[in-house]
């Protein structure tokens, strides 16, 4: 009772230096460890709807997160452009979002390489990808996008003119690619659900953080065809292209980290409960 | 797209290790709020301004004011001159004249009336309504939980009239129902939170690596 | 004129913008995309003003020597070197090494370790405040251990885990989601509606 009372009072830095060294721990010694991943229905659908397109298909892919979610959302971002460049799916990228520009130029390079790499491709900028670049005011910058991309991006991030970009010639709106994926952070998603699937009802997919995840689950089905969740839903999606990286190398980091913290909330509860019983006893 | 300047090893080091160490002073905060945080806290957001200002001139006012009134579309003038109009807001006297610009801006929300009753409205409601959007084998028994589930959530938010009697009972259903979803939201978020640790102690890591195969190797 | 006019405004841009969703003529829909492109340059301009704000809050705080004043130097250099550093690669390039140096290695990092500081404070507010106090707690704590436990390895206990947890996202959490979704959709439209008819005008500050 005396030792439960005083791990509950501990200073708070003590529960902070157990969590760093303990998830630092495992992510270092992550080749020890192998935690295998279910993989969901809406994960998936995703997968499957790439899978399902032909060569020289055309997504847009909208990179609306800082680096304050990067962590999250690069690794599902990695994996769906590989996917896209594997299967020769020519992407048509843009960033609502302040700070997205300098890491979107950085992610289309890195993974055009690593696509080179791994499936022996050569994805080549302005034939199988593009980069449109940022505007401010998501809302207005998706309705625009429904009437015609040139409206708000009339040249890409590099200035080059949109209609010299072979892979922009005849794509005018949504309805000239074949789905959207928007990989966002913030009320972006809402954005992309109520001023572009419910205006221009193209098909929609989302790829969000772990904190907005489940608030978007009642729109599967009604408004997006899939819908990735934090870290572990860009696992799923490591795992179905058979490709694993910084999603896979995190989870046994997060298997210990989530252990941590239910043997936290446990200590937390039977203390109180402890202390919650002496008080009834006292009185 | 643009050309990538390749750093030398030294210097491709010398940044690794800059972002290191600014990765360490943000750390610090854990043991208290200290000068070595409260640099790298301001230093974040006069260089996050300057980036952004920067952004804004180069994608926005450029092709969409500037190049525009330069191809000769002068009906840019009228946003050019509202948007201008916006910074009276610094003057005492004519700081009203701000309200045309921020009133137009307003006006264009409009637009979500016809969108989100749409959306939020008749959309989740018949997709509610659709009992074979359950889960699994029981997927109807699930349907009709969601139906009773909504409804109760949607109940307990009504507060126009007292929650007594059923309707308040109803109410105690609809508010178990939205801690259950609170809870899963929890469960998600303390996901998230760890991922941008991990991330940050994967970069230390290759930091650490980068030192060692270049002093050592 | 002070007031009226910006409420007409308001009210006609509004109007219009509702009118043009149902009635799909190609004069109103080249009015709307107009609409859609001013409406981002004069808000360019207000995110500008907020930029000039910050520059001057720290100005004065400088030259009044208030509290902390040093780091607002620190903020007015990073400020000045990232905006001569983006437009020093000529106009309209944002290529210069310095400008992609510094968000990469200065920005990326600190702005990333801030947001990762807060899984330490949930585990710190799950050690303390994550408490069974009532059915409601319990409900929360509970469906909380379950999605946070249904990627552990624990052998035979994992699919049933693994299917309860998938049974409280797409059904009780759901139905709790879809409440809040359509509470939120009938308030934005009726905010939206008081802006139009003038019954909500905060946004025009005091006289």
């Amino acid at each position: 009772m005396n030792f439960l009372n005083r791990i509950v009072a501990l200073d708070r830095r003590w529960v902070f230096l157990f969590l760093f060294v303990v998830v630092s721990m495992a992510y270092l010694l992550r080749n020890y460890f192998s935690v295998d991943i279910t993989v969901t229905k809406e994960v998936k659908s995703i997968y499957d709807f790439i899978e399902k397109r032909n060569e020289g298909d055309k997504l847009l892919i909208s990179f609306d997160y800082d680096p304050s979610s990067l962590a999250e959302l690069h690794p599902m971002s990695r994996a769906i452009m590989l996917h896209c460049f594997r299967r020769g799916i020519r992407v048509v990228a843009v960033t609502l979002s302040q700070y997205g520009a300098g890491m979107v130029e950085e992610i289309l390079r890195e993974v055009a390489a690593e696509a080179k790499e791994a499936y022996g491709v050569d994805p080549q900028y302005g034939r199988d990808y593009c980069f449109v670049g940022y505007r401010p005011y998501p809302a207005m910058v998706i309705l625009g996008m429904g009437e015609n991309f040139r409206v708000f991006f009339p040249r890409d991030y590099y200035d080059t003119p949109l209609d010299s970009i072979p892979l922009m010639q005849g794509v005018r709106n949504y309805d000239d690619v074949n789905a959207v994926i928007g990989i966002t952070s913030g009320t972006t998603a809402d954005f992309w659900i109520v001023y572009g699937n419910a205006r221009y009802d193209m098909p929609l997919a989302l790829g969000v953080t772990g904190v907005m995840a489940t608030d978007y689950y009642p729109y599967l089905g009604n408004a997006i065809f899939g819908l990735i969740g934090g870290w572990k839903g860009a696992a799923e999606y490591e795992k179905l292209i058979d490709r694993s990286a910084d999603a896979n190398a995190g989870m046994p980091a997060q298997v210990v980290a989530h252990l941590t913290i239910v043997l936290f909330i446990m200590i937390g509860n039977i203390g109180y409960l402890l202390s919650r019983k002496s008080t009834n006893a006292v009185s | 797209m643009h050309e990538t300047i390749q750093d030398s090893a030294t210097v491709t080091l010398l940044w690794t290790t800059l972002g290191a160490l600014l990765t360490v002073a943000t750390f610090s905060f854990l043991y208290r709020d200290n000068p070595i945080y409260k640099v790298a806290e301001h230093l974040v957001v006069g260089v996050g301004a300057g980036y952004f200002l920067v952004l804004l001139v180069y994608t926005t006012l450029k092709p969409k004011l500037f190049d525009a009134l330069a191809e000769g579309h002068l009906w840019y003038i009228i946003p050019g001159v509202l948007g201008v109009l916006m910074w009276l807001r610094f003057s005492r006297k004519l700081s009203w004249i701000s309200r045309y610009s921020i009133a137009f801006y307003i006006g264009t929300s409009g637009v979500s009336i016809p969108l989100y009753m749409y959306n939020n409205v008749n959309r989740q409601v018949s997709s509610t309504l659709d009992l074979g959007m359950g889960f699994g084998s029981l997927t109807e028994v699930w349907g009709i939980l969601i139906v009773l589930g909504t409804l109760a959530g949607l109940v307990y938010f009504f507060f126009s009239k007292a929650h007594k009697g059923a309707f308040g009972g109803f109410a105690k259903f609809g508010i178990l129902v939205l801690m259950i979803g609170f809870g899963a939201s929890f469960g998600y978020t303390v996901m998230a939170r760890i991922s941008l640790f991990v991330q940050r102690i994967a970069e230390l890591e290759d930091w650490g690596a980068m030192l060692i195969a270049y002093f050592f190797s | 004129m002070k007031r009226r006019v910006p409420l007409i405004i308001v009210f006609c841009v509004s109007l219009f913008m509702v009118i043009q969703y149902f009635v799909p003529l190609d004069s109103l829909e080249r009015v709307y995309r107009s609409f859609l492109d001013y409406t981002i340059i004069i808000g360019v301009f207000a995110l500008l003003l907020g930029i000039w704000s910050l520059c001057r809050v720290n100005y004065d705080k400088i030259k009044r020597k208030s509290e902390n004043w040093q780091y607002a130097i620190i903020t007015l250099t990073g400020f000045f070197i990232m905006t001569i550093a983006g437009f020093l690669s000529g106009w309209g390039r944002t290529d210069n090494y310095l400008y992609q140096h510094l968000f990469s290695y200065v920005l990326v990092p600190i702005q990333a370790t801030m947001f990762s500081l807060l899984a330490f404070f949930i585990a710190s507010a799950a050690f303390r405040a994550f408490r069974a106090r009532s059915l409601l707690a319990t409900l929360l704590l509970i469906s909380g251990l379950v999605i946070m436990i249904r990627f552990v390895p624990l052998g035979f206990l994992s699919e049933p885990i693994s299917d309860l947890a998938g049974w409280i996202l797409r059904v009780p959490n759901m139905a709790a989601k879809r409440a809040i979704i359509i509470g939120v959709g009938l308030g934005a439209v009726a905010t939206a509606f008081k802006i139009m008819l003038g019954i909500e005008r905060a946004y025009l500050g005091r006289d």
